[in-house]
Order: structure tokens, then sequence, then C-alpha cells
């Protein structure tokens, strides 16, 4: 079993501390992993790529091979869009957050953007800011977007809820409940 | 053995503590900066686990730059115990001097020099290879290919640099150093007891002296050679195709490799991977005679590649980056190693169908530095002529619209000298903008030519009391005692003006500016306030 995952959005949006959420559930569920990522300069309000690795047996590469992601989960939908050469032709999935963020001057049109999205055969477009906001906590939307994702990966949801528990232990049990909270209704959007 | 997930960076921090490591010194550079982070956020638990009387004596310090700290590593190895010091491969330039002298002194305590490479240039004005500045300096290089080697290599490189009596290098490269993968530890060793080299001419390199130390130095290589040619890997398959691999190299060929296996009958590539230099060149002579051609996949220059010539009788093909065979300029991947070994890409998603416009990093919301530039650019707007030299620093993006507001960034501290040189031959309002911890790290020396030569000079100091763009890690000096560093520095009194960066000041901040650039003489101008990013942090913790 290999499963390859890109991870895109915008410095900020916590796409690295969700990728290593994965990781460690993928771990805790007897997976070996490699995860790659990018800091320094890039962070700074610019595109944020990770590459999360997920097997069963010993992982060469660092990052994943172009057509070999079996799932982009993007945080702004622009982003979906720049990395889908190495979305897999065959098996590949996006999972995308609608919301974008428009901190360039030239950045298309969104309808165009989605329904570039759209024109894909496994995809699936999620509006995590209205879903984090409904439950309460609107910087959550990273995790609506993993909760949406859940069913994809290779890993029980409860590994994952561990993972998030841990990550937000640190500030306190509201903030734990709302993001579980957060990954449920994900999880639940995607069931719909 | 407990396993742990470590990026490459973490794996051999956890390695040197492991290995009985007494002093670390670094200045911040991506991507070698979580070495030191690491080793600071687990310093207390290191130290509980050692003996009563080492505790005192272990320290990992951030340093004013690279040299200065290779040069406290060198002292500490001196007294006998184990240091290591860590930097990103132009932090390596700036430490140029200590690290290849210190080839010639008698290492005594181990001292590894971890360098970060950044092909890709990620993060980085270029994208040298540190193996090329091992190999000037004469010091053995141990080059990991994932992060379990990265753990190993550390303690490894501390024991043959006892043994040998040299300084080793431990080369990793981007995409090892901000990678994650799981890690299997050893127990601690303890520290080195406090002993000095017994012999003192070892380390005074006066020329009668480092004769004979350089002397010694070159009888050491033929052993490194056959060390290193004992460490490497040589697997005699396929006679069509030979593959040598380092680094990362490795990780890519063999995502390959059963693909390339599966095209060819089953049968796999020859194969020779190499982990350490000075290379050996038997096991090369070997795979060159068994195989048609060799395809060189190092993350890097090819300096392998080149390294071959004369090794084995022409005509050989040899493939690699200087052939064209895989991109020489750049980071590889798995498919350009891919494209390299004949295989077709694997089947993509449609590319969309729109161009995606690039989202280049900027300044934070509210940064400091964006009310700085916005007054520096007003200040000169109604001058003909100027010169604006950047640094290295978050501040650089000011080089990108809207601000477009400098003209050149080449290396730490280089604001100051290009602005007081042009100024010196006619240049009109040169004006140097560079950072704090910049400033500190190599913006003085040029401020002190300045100063010396009465040049004609407008230096922004931008101090946001962090060293930012590699994560807000703590400045040598604090942003109080600036004033008095730089007027310590020479420059007169009425001339340093401390001003808030903030827009609320813009109108003060723009009209002092503007006073200064009038000036004949030297003058600094301290733009001050904190970094968000550094405010942040300093919350959270």
């Amino acid at each position: 079993m290999n499963y390859n995952i890109i991870l895109a959005g915008v410095g900020g949006q916590g796409s690295l501390s969700v990728s290593v959420v994965i990781a460690r559930a993928a771990m805790a569920s007897g997976f070996l992993v490699k995860q790659s990522e990018v800091h320094g300069m890039a962070q700074r309000g610019g595109e944020v790529l990770a590459h999360l690795r997920i097997s069963d047996g010993e992982i060469q590469s660092p990052t994943v091979p172009e057509g070999d992601a079996d799932l982009i989960l993007a945080f702004e939908p622009l982003e979906a869009l720049r990395y889908l050469a190495w979305l897999s032709a065959d098996r590949g999935t996006v999972v995308a957050a609608t919301a974008p963020i428009r901190n360039i001057p030239n950045y298309p049109d969104l309808d165009t953007v989605l329904g570039e999205i759209e024109k894909l055969p496994r995809r699936r477009l999620v509006d995590a800011d209205a879903i984090a906001k409904a439950a309460g906590s609107a910087r959550s939307a990273n995790v609506v977007l993993v909760g949406a994702a859940a069913d994809l990966l290779p890993i029980p949801p409860e590994a994952i809820e561990r993972e998030i528990a841990a990550l937000f232990a640190r500030k306190g049990e509201d903030v734990v409940r709302a993001n579980l909270k957060a990954f449920s209704d994900g999880r639940a959007h995607a069931a719909r | 053995m407990p396993e742990f997930v470590f990026s490459g960076d973490e794996a051999i921090a956890r390695g040197a503590m492991d290995a009985g490591l007494s002093g670390a010194f670094a200045y911040p550079g991506t991507p070698s900066t979580e070495i030191m982070e690491y080793l600071q956020d687990n310093l207390g638990e290191y130290k509980a686990a050692l003996a009563e009387g080492d505790r005192p004596q272990v320290v990992a310090q951030w340093c004013s730059n690279e040299k200065t700290a290779y040069e406290s590593a060198l002292g500490v190895s001196f007294v006998g115990r184990r240091a290591m010091v860590s930097m990103k491969h132009v932090g390596l330039n700036v430490a140029a001097d200590p690290f290849t002298n210190s080839a010639l002194v008698g290492i005594k305590g181990g001292l590894v020099v971890v360098v970060a490479d950044d092909p890709g240039m990620h993060s980085s004005q270029d994208e040298q290879d540190s193996r090329v500045l091992a190999d000037f300096a004469r010091v053995p290089c141990f080059e990991p290919s994932d992060q379990q080697e990265a753990y190993d290599m550390t303690r490894a490189a501390f024991d043959y640099s006892e043994e040998h009596g040299v300084p080793v290098m431990l080369r990793v490269t981007t995409r090892l150093a901000h990678a994650r993968a799981s890690v299997a530890t050893n127990a601690q060793r303890s520290p080195n007891a406090l002993e000095k080299c017994g012999d003192p001419s070892a380390w005074i390199l006066m020329p009668a002296m480092a004769r004979k130390r350089w002397a010694a130095l070159l009888g050491k290589s033929t052993r490194f050679r056959a060390d290193a040619e004992d460490a490497s890997s040589l697997e005699l398959r396929d006679a069509g195709l030979g593959v040598i691999t380092c680094g990362l190299g490795l990780r890519y060929y063999l995502e390959n490799e059963g693909d390339w296996a599966a095209a060819h009958s089953g049968a796999r590539p020859s194969h020779l991977h190499i982990g350490r230099y000075p290379m050996g060149n038997e096991k090369i002579r070997l795979l060159a005679a068994h195989v048609e051609r060799i395809l060189v996949i190092e993350e890097g220059y090819p300096y392998i590649e080149r390294a071959m010539a004369g090794v084995f009788p022409a005509p050989l093909p040899v493939l690699g980056r200087l052939s064209g065979a895989l991109p020489e300029a750049g980071e590889l991947s798995a498919d350009s190693v891919r494209a390299a070994l004949g295989l077709s890409p694997k089947a993509s998603a449609a590319k969309a169908g729109i161009p995606i416009p690039q989202r280049p990093p900027q300044f934070c919301q509210g940064c400091p530095h964006a009310d700085s530039i916005t007054a520096l650019k007003e200040a000169l707007s109604d001058e003909a002529e100027f010169y604006v030299a950047s640094d290295i620093g978050c501040y650089t993006l000011s080089a990108l619209p809207p601000y477009s507001a400098v003209e050149s960034c080449v290396d730490m501290g280089a604001s100051v000298g290009m602005a007081r040189g042009a100024s010196c031959v006619g240049q009109k309002r040169a004006v140097g903008v560079i950072g704090d911890s910049t400033f500190y790290h190599s913006g003085m020396t040029n401020l002190l030519d300045a100063v010396a030569h009465k040049t004609r000079l407008t230096v922004l100091i931008l101090d946001n009391s962090t060293t930012g763009m590699t994560g807000a890690q703590p400045t040598i000096a604090p942003g109080s005692r600036m004033a008095e560093l730089v007027a310590g520095l020479g420059v007169e009194r009425e001339h340093i003006r401390a001003l808030e960066a903030h827009r609320k000041n813009h109108e003060a901040n723009v009209a002092a500016i503007r006073e200064e650039l009038g000036y004949d003489g030297v003058s600094v101008i301290i733009l001050r306030r904190e970094c968000l990013e550094h405010l942040k942090k300093m919350r959270q913790a």
C-alpha cells in the first residue's frame, strides 16, 4: 500500500500542521511515512507545499513523483490547480477549499478556477470556511478539509482525531473540542 | 532502539547529543536552522541525563555569524570536547577561513561541520555544492541519503574526526534537512573530559609548523580515500547500465529502479553508492569495466561526474548533470531521474486550462519593514539620482512590486559595503538597507570602513529585534544597544537617528530620512519595531 498526498496552501493557513497530523496518525496506525516541506522565505504569504507519503513498505523519494499523488489536499482553490501535474490520472482526487486568498493582483476569476477543479473526474469542493464558522471555530477550516478527505485516507479517522487532540492540547480543551467538531463536520459534509 | 519522527536537521541534532556533544554553535540559515532549534529545545533533557559535573559545560548557542560560530567550535575541540557547528551552504563561505585552516590543526575533541546546501535555491542566493569546499580544504565529507543515515553518520563523523584528528563535514541538502521520516536512536554517550591538546605545535599555524601540518594532512588522504571506498557499496548486475548515486540521488534512483527493471526483463542496473569523500577510484573502475555506460545521479554540482575523468579508460559514456542527461541547475527529483533512466513519465491529470499566476512571498500584514521601505521610497521620490543596496533578510522582498525599492542583494552585509563603494566613486545618495541581525553578522565592519574614510553614506538599520526570515531566532544583541554600538563604531551621534517604524510616524520618518540623505558624511537611521512573527512566538512561549 502506497498513498501519496500533496498538501497545498498559502502561508499562514496551517497546511504544514495538518500534514504533521496526518503523518502522525499514519504512523500510529502502523504505516511508514516520509514528509517533505520547504521553510524559510516561502512561508511569507507565498505558496506552501508539503509532500506526504504513506506506505506499508520502505519509502524512497521524500517528494511525491509527478503523476503519483492519490490526493491533493488544497486549502485554497488556485493552489489545487498549481499542482495538477502531481495528481495521478488514474486514481487521484482533489479535495479543495473554495474560499480564495486574493493576495496577488492577477488572481484569476474564481468561477473559472472552481470550474477547472470541477472538470476533474474525482474532486470535492468544500466551503471549509463556512463549515468552520458554523462550527464556531473560523480558524479550523484546515481541519474541516482533512475531515472532508478522511474517508479517502488509508488511516482510521479515530487515529486522526487523536492527533488533532494532541496538536491542540496546549491551547486548552475548548480549542480541542472545536477542532474535533470541525473534523467531524468535514466528514459529515463529504458523506452527504 | 526507540523510534522518532525526525527531520534531517533534527536527526543530526539528536545524533550529536547521543554522540556526547559538548558545544554547538550556529548562525540561522535555511535549511540548517532547525538543527540549533532542536538542540536548544532539548538541551535541558540532554543535560539532565548527563553526570552532574558535565551539565554546566554543555552549550547550544546562536552566534554573530558562521565564522565566530566555527571558531568557538574549534576552541571546544582544542580542550578535548566534542563540537558541532552548523550553517547553510553560503554560511561556509563566511566561515571559510577557520574551516580551511582547521583542516591543518590537531583536532582533539570531535569537530563536525554540518553544512546544509540548498539546490534549487528555495531560500538562498546560490546553489553552491559544499562537497567542493570539503575537497578544497582536504576535509573528509560524509553525505547521508536519508534521516536514519543523517542520525547515524553524525556519530560516525564525530568518531572519525577524533580518530584522525580532522574536522569532518556532514553535507545535507534541503529535501533531506526538511523532510521527516522515522529514525531509530542509540543510547546517549557521555561527553569527553576536559583535556587540552597535548601538542600545542599542532595548533600553531605559523609557516614552519603549518608546513608540517599540511604534509601530515596530505599524508592522511590515502587513508581517507580507502575508508570512503570501504564505506561505498557496489552491486554488479546489468552489464549495460551502471548507476552511481550519492545523497538523495540514491532515493530518487530507488524510486524508479523497479520500473526500470520491469522495462528490462527484470534486470536491475549495476549500482555504486558513495556516502563519503574523498572517494576512492577502485569501485568506479570495477563498475566501468562491467557496464557500457554510467549514469551519475548526484544532488548539487556534477562533482563525482567530474572527478571520474581519467579514472578509467575512455571511451565509456558518462551521463549526468555535466553531460546534460540531468539538468545542471536546480534540484534533482524522482521525475528528472526517471527521465534520465529513459523511463516515460507517469500519467498526470490534465493540466489546468488557465495560466496559474505565481504567488510570491510577501511582507506579513503590518510588517514594520513595509513601513520603513515606504518611508524610504517617499524620501527618495524627489531625488534625481540614488542607489539603494539591500541585504539578506525579509526586507529583500522590497525588491518586488509594489515596492521595487532596492537595487541589489548579494551577500550578508553587502548593502553597507556596496553603497559605500558606489558612493566613493561618485554615486549620489547611496543608501544601504540592512536588518539588525545581518548588521551584527557582517554589516558592522563595513560601517567601520565608511567611518574611517568619511564616505558619504546613509544606512538604514531595520531593527525588528529578531532574525525574522528564518523563523524569528534571537539576535546576538538587544536593540536597546544598537545606537551605542553604532556610536562606538564612530558614527557622529547627531547623525544616528532612532525612529519607530510605523505608518503613524510616516511623515516624521520621511523627513528624518530626507535630512540624513542631505548629510555629507556617514549617517545611520535605526528604524525599530518588533517583528510580528517574533511577537507571536514570544506570546506562544
